[in-house]
């Protein structure tokens, strides 16, 4: 419902193939081990320059695995060995992808972490040996670069990158809690300059190929070549290892020079950096940053700048010690689990375990041009879907369309995109007032306002126009889908989505089948959520489905404490620094309190006793006050256009006067509070699990972490059970349930894993 | 039914000529001729079609085609196309007041004459009764003015059309930026001088960056050197060949302007210069000054190099097209038929130069022809790289079979029959008039190298390109 930056930028790069988990096979050697046929790695010479094609079978990337890792040294080893070869290039002819990271499985099979200390000592040692290499190795890059790859390219001598939309190098290791092992904290710095590096390695960000050529991380670029005598993939990669090889031997013969030319800025930068006062100030200020950031949650990117001020300050081999050391120490933290859970569970929620649909949706209608209308819109154009956006008047449309053109025309002003694809896709939106086109529609989301009757009488309308194999989408937060489906004549086809805002930002879709949802409807609903580009959990129908039924009662505990007399402020302080990337407070306003208010009352109906905690009369008050939140301008909050600092409204301290509670004795420190909304979080997605709401905690925790914001380094709140203890938390449940009653009674599923150290994760 | 006596009776001659001249031909073939018995016996006699007037090119002239900021440069581009004008006019003696319309091709257009067909028509001596209009299509805007004129004629609503082109790169419209130019509208609408004040406190210093005319593809941004070296990868055409074929065209060019086969050039007396008589942009090297030239485009490897690619140029061409039956009743001996022809477009990205590729088969088909019936080929050299790429897509069914939707290959046109009187590598290429010296070209070599068909083809910036046939008048 909220958008959450911190884990926008997670997921934006874990989006991306970094480390994604090939289809791992063990490899039995059966035979003698002398045999040399390779099966990740194709080896052969052009005149004196050796190829080496990376490729690993069965895989859509190339991980640096321990079987990759050997067969690669053992050519190395060769190249060196041999008389006539004077230089090599280092190419993946695996499309998209050169190399997508270490494997993170061999971190994970680790038990202590002297263990993962070692992996990363190896791919040190295997590094240096490229970075010593008296004959020049070239890394010919194409597609995904990413954590070890980039450790691996930027030990070569020399890089060249294909200058397409795939080819990124980034150093993603810190959203997953650790930092690069082998060799990057010490390498890239040096490389691009210890900002850059920062960046790189602080952020995970993904470096295009263009850029990585500005940076100085890339020494040349290949642009991708079109049709030829062959496929335009496959020669462009043939393209890049003929580039690739003249530079090698260019690089032999000493007709080209490793240098590079430095700007002026950087030649400033680099003399400033030269200076041990301005390092420290660096150093200083990127800490401060990181530590406000973080909140101190995060280990990886305080030990990542450790790391690299060791290698400055105190040299190559202190370096690269610490950080073999680190990275140990990182892999075993709690939070690096927690990370590499949520990656693994992405990953997991970007596959259609229903099977291909019947029909591929390749026509889609909305109804509603709102904001999540629009939204939808947005991000079903530029994936090639021929889309219909209809509202009942010409102004909501034109702000519809306006958004949709904002949203692609900000693209475009990041150059990640040009005017002319931003037009053509454009022009795969059509906007209209009527429902023309609609009996070609394979599917029709609609979002239009929450409520039963209107979404009864827009699904009869639309039922009308539509084909037999359409598929009718409900985008609510709330409404069970049920209910809206009654008015169905094909209720096998009615399904929910449930989108967040902004739609364009936040990479959730909760999907809810009914009992009637066929499994066809299902499929065809995830495969335009992948299309879309996002993460899906599916669940089943029931009120507040499954992220809204874990939101209420903590935001009913939310009330409760403002009415105990904690201000927003203070409150909002103790969420952000529990993890949650926006504060309890800010999140009503957020979403909107009157849209909390009809959720809460609506809740409040179908679960009872269990939903209460705070009077829900300060919701209905500030609604009647007309303090709707950041769309009214006023909430807990004043918001305003253009203005940063958020002032408290103080309008609201007569509402919460006269409503306020005192606060019981025993239940209300800092940590309590914390507790108090997270346990109650925590127990509700239990309680979904153990209803069969979720079909499975992995669901549970990409849900909540990518939809609502809870905190990833906690890995969501099946993963935070699992680390933190079930005991503990039902522990913590009694007391509350103490002071305050039902609302904090454990759930049998919880007391069951209390009881038997059963975890939800094996 | 007149029409028809006069088809039958037109047919007759021409086919018995080319029946006789064939008999002659192998003889004095040379054995390089390795398709010489399908080349024969034409697939057809003739393109003529019933109840479709034939149209013919009396003639056509250009100016020489120079290097721009040479000779030309202090000059307008409706200069050098009244130029072009005058020249058709006397070279043809053609009756002022016959010629129904003007058209002309430009690419880079001078502001001030949007429609320079009209400006260089009303000084060149044309009747100040005959319209003009100026189309154009990038590098095939002079073969849209000449297609233009073919459909005027053939629908009836003309008999006697002039078409041209005309392109100087000498000079080219650089703009005030966009800013600045708003500023100045805004500041001729303001009233007072509270609002022009006001408006000149706006101004900032980098208004004054001017904007240059875009030497790049509008819609990706990428300039058309760039797109023909990434051609050139991807068809894997080598450096050593680029460099081979372009030395072949300033061979050839140089070859033919010494034994004046260059007919189609009129002199141009340039106030206060000399009279240009011959094209200055032909200068045949060798394959080891060439190779030392460095890449243009991509650099440090790329192989599309300043030497192997055509120049910028300026220059001009008309010509004149008549209705057969109104030509042989002006008592005129045409060149040649122009026939059937084809546009094709294509993604301008990575096929930005394929246009012949595309065009020749479809030309060929909608013709009725193969390949073997071609005896004059003239494609426009933008590139030696796009040259020896598309012949390379031409050449190859795989590239038939997965991007043009065609079971198999067209071929490649032979070499010996290919651009014989030099290209736009070695002649230059002025944008808007190319088309119109591509025709002639081939209307010229068939007449003095003997031949029924000649195939002009054509790329244009856009993804676009263009082929059409030319029909050998009987003599």
């Amino acid at each position: 419902m909220v958008a959450s930056r911190a884990i926008g930028s997670l997921s934006r790069a874990t989006a991306s193939r970094m480390f994604r988990r090939p289809g791992y096979i063990c490899r039995n050697f059966t035979g003698s081990s002398a045999l040399r046929s390779r099966t990740h790695i194709n080896f052969g010479v052009k005149g004196d320059v050796a190829v080496v094609r990376l490729n690993s079978p069965n895989s859509k990337v190339n991980t640096l695995n321990k079987e990759l890792q050997s067969e690669f040294m053992e050519v190395m080893n060769e190249i060196w060995a041999s008389d006539q070869i004077r230089s090599a290039v280092l190419i993946s002819t695996k499309p998209g992808c050169f190399i997508a990271g270490a494997d993170i499985n061999m971190l994970a099979s680790c038990k202590t972490h002297e263990e993962v200390t070692r992996i990363s000592q190896e791919g040190q040692r295997m590094f240096e040996k490229l970075e010593k290499s008296t004959k020049p190795i070239v890394a010919a890059i194409s597609g995904a670069c990413l954590g070890g790859g980039l450790e691996l390219a930027i030990s070569c001598q020399y890089r060249i990158a294909t200058k397409d939309r795939k080819t990124v190098l980034g150093a993603p290791e810190v959203l997953l809690g650790i930092l690069p092992g082998a060799g990057g904290t010490q390498r890239l710095p040096k490389m691009v300059g210890l900002p850059a590096a920062f960046d790189m390695m602080l952020t995970g960000r993904n470096i295009r190929a263009d850029r990585a050529k500005r940076m100085g991380l890339v020494d040349q670029l290949v642009e991708p070549l079109g049709p030829g005598l062959k496929p335009p993939e496959e020669r462009t990669i043939e393209y890049l290892e003929e580039v690739a090889v003249n530079f090698a031997k260019g690089l032999s013969d000493k007709k080209i020079s490793i240098k590079r030319d430095k700007g002026l800025v950087e030649k400033l930068t680099s003399y400033a950096l030269s200076i041990p006062f301005v390092r420290q100030q660096v150093y200083k200020k990127v800490e401060e940053k990181v530590r406000k950031q973080t909140k101190g949650l995060y280990p990886a990117p305080l030990k990542i700048i450790d790391v690299v001020k060791t290698g400055i300050e105190q040299g190559n081999d202190a370096g690269y010690l610490s950080e073999s050391q680190k990275f140990g120490e990182l892999a075993m933290t709690k939070e690096s689990k927690a990370l590499m859970g949520l990656y693994h569970g992405q990953v997991l929620c970007k596959k259609n375990k229903f099977g291909t649909p019947q029909k591929e949706v390749k026509d889609l209608a909305i109804l509603g041009a709102g904001l999540m209308g629009a939204g939808i819109a947005q991000v079903s154009v530029d994936k090639g879907l021929k889309t219909i956006l209809k509202d009942a008047t010409l102004t909501g449309l034109g702000r519809g369309q306006q958004q949709v053109f904002k949203g692609l025309n900000d693209k475009v002003k990041k150059k990640a995109l040009t005017s002319f694809e931003r037009d053509s896709i454009f022009s795969n939106l059509t906007g209209q007032l009527d429902y023309q086109g609609f009996e070609k529609a394979d599917m029709v989301i609609e979002a239009v306002f929450e409520d039963l009757s209107l979404k009864h009488r827009v699904l009869k309308e639309v039922e009308a126009v539509i084909p037999g194999h359409c598929v009718f989408a409900s985008n609510t937060s709330a409404l069970p889908i049920n209910e809206i489906a009654a008015a169905s004549k094909r209720p096998e086809k009615v399904i929910g989505m449930h989108y967040f805002s902004p739609v364009d930002k936040m990479q959730l879709l909760e999907i809810i089948t009914t009992d009637k949802t066929s499994k066809d409807t299902t499929a065809s609903a995830v495969a335009v959520g992948l299309k879309q580009g996002k993460v899906i959990i599916v669940v089943k129908d029931g009120p507040g489905f499954y992220t809204t039924r874990c939101l209420a009662p903590m935001m009913s505990e939310v009330l409760r404490i403002l009415q105990e007399g904690v201000e927003p402020k203070k409150l909002d302080s103790l969420t952000t620094s529990f993890g949650f990337p926006v504060g309890a407070a800010t999140l009503v306003d957020e979403v909107g309190v009157d849209v909390a208010k009809h959720v809460s009352e609506d809740l409040g109906k179908a679960f009872g006793e269990r939903f209460e905690g705070g009077n829900i009369e300060l919701l209905k008050e500030m609604v009647s006050r007309g303090f709707l939140g950041r769309k009214s301008g006023k909430g807990f909050y004043i918001y305003q256009e253009g203005v940063k600092t958020k002032n408290v409204n103080s309008d609201m301290d007569g509402i919460l006067a006269s409503l306020k509670v005192p606060p019981k004795y025993g239940v209300s420190s800092d940590e309590d509070i914390q507790y108090r909304l997270v346990t109650r979080f925590v127990n509700e997605a239990v309680m979904c699990l153990q209803e069969g709401i979720l079909a499975t905690p992995t669901e549970g925790d990409i849900g909540a972490v990518f939809g609502l914001g809870f905190p990833p380094c906690l890995g969501g709140p099946f993963r935070f059970v699992d680390l933190y203890g079930a005991q503990k938390i039902v522990d913590r449940l009694r007391k509350f349930e103490a002071a305050y009653g039902k609302q904090f009674t454990p759930c049998q599923l919880l007391i069951d894993h209390a009881n038997s150290a059963n975890k939800f994760y094996q | 039914m007149t029409s028809i006596l006069t088809y039958t009776f037109k047919n007759l001659p021409n086919a018995s000529t080319w029946a006789l001249r064939f008999s002659v031909r192998p003889l004095s073939c040379s054995s390089q001729l390795r398709a010489a018995p399908a080349a024969q016996t034409k697939s057809k006699k003739t393109l003529a079609k019933p109840n479709i007037r034939n149209i013919v090119v009396v003639d056509g002239v250009r100016i020489p085609f120079l290097q721009s900021g040479t000779s030309y440069k202090d000059l307008m581009p409706h200069d050098l196309a009244r130029a072009a004008l005058s020249g058709l006019l006397h070279r043809t003696n053609v009756p002022r007041d016959v010629v129904d319309y003007i058209i002309f091709g430009t690419v880079i257009q001078e502001v001030k004459t949007s429609n320079v067909a009209r400006e260089a028509a009303l000084g060149a001596g044309f009747s100040d009764k005959t319209p003009a209009h100026t189309v154009t299509m990038a590098c095939i805007s002079a073969n849209q003015a000449m297609t233009t004129g073919v459909g005027l004629i053939a629908s009836g609503q003309c008999d006697v059309v002039v078409a041209g082109g005309v392109e100087l790169m000498s000079d080219v419209p650089i703009r005030h930026s966009r800013k600045m130019r708003k500023m100045m509208l805004d500041l001729n609408k303001a009233k007072t001088l509270g609002q022009r004040l006001s408006l000149l406190s706006k101004f900032r210093l980098n208004f004054l960056s001017p904007e240059l005319p875009a030497v790049a593809e509008f819609s990706t941004s990428e300039t058309m050197g760039h797109s023909a070296d990434r051609l050139a990868a991807a068809f894997a055409v080598s450096r050593a060949d680029q460099d081979e074929y372009a030395l072949r065209s300033h061979s050839l060019a140089k070859k033919a302007q010494d034994e004046g086969l260059l007919s189609d050039i009129v002199p141009f007396k340039v106030p206060g210069k000399d009279t240009v008589t011959k094209d200055n942009g032909i200068r045949p090297s060798s394959l080891e000054q060439m190779a030392k030239l460095k890449p243009a485009f991509i650099k440090p490897y790329g192989t599309v190099t300043a030497a192997n690619s055509s120049f910028l140029t300026d220059g001009a061409s008309a010509m004149l097209i008549m209705a057969e039956e109104k030509a042989l009743a002006m008592g005129y001996k045409p060149k040649a038929y122009l026939r059937d022809f084809v546009y094709v477009s294509q993604d301008p990205k990575d096929q930005l130069l394929l246009g012949p590729t595309y065009a020749t088969p479809k030309v060929l088909e909608k013709a009725g022809l193969t390949l073997n019936d071609i005896d004059a080929f003239e494609f426009h050299e933008a590139f030696s790289g796009q040259i020896l790429a598309n012949f390379k897509a031409m050449d190859s069914d795989w590239f038939a079979q997965n991007y043009m939707g065609r079971k198999t290959k067209v071929g490649s046109p032979p070499l010996e029959k290919f651009n014989n009187w030099g290209g736009s590598l070695s002649l230059g290429h002025p944008f808007g008039a190319t088309g119109c010296r591509l025709v002639m070209a081939a209307a010229n070599r068939l007449r003095k190298e003997g031949g029924q068909y000649g195939l002009v083809a054509a790329c244009a910036a856009g993804g676009q390109g263009h082929a059409m046939i030319v029909e050998a008048y009987p003599k």
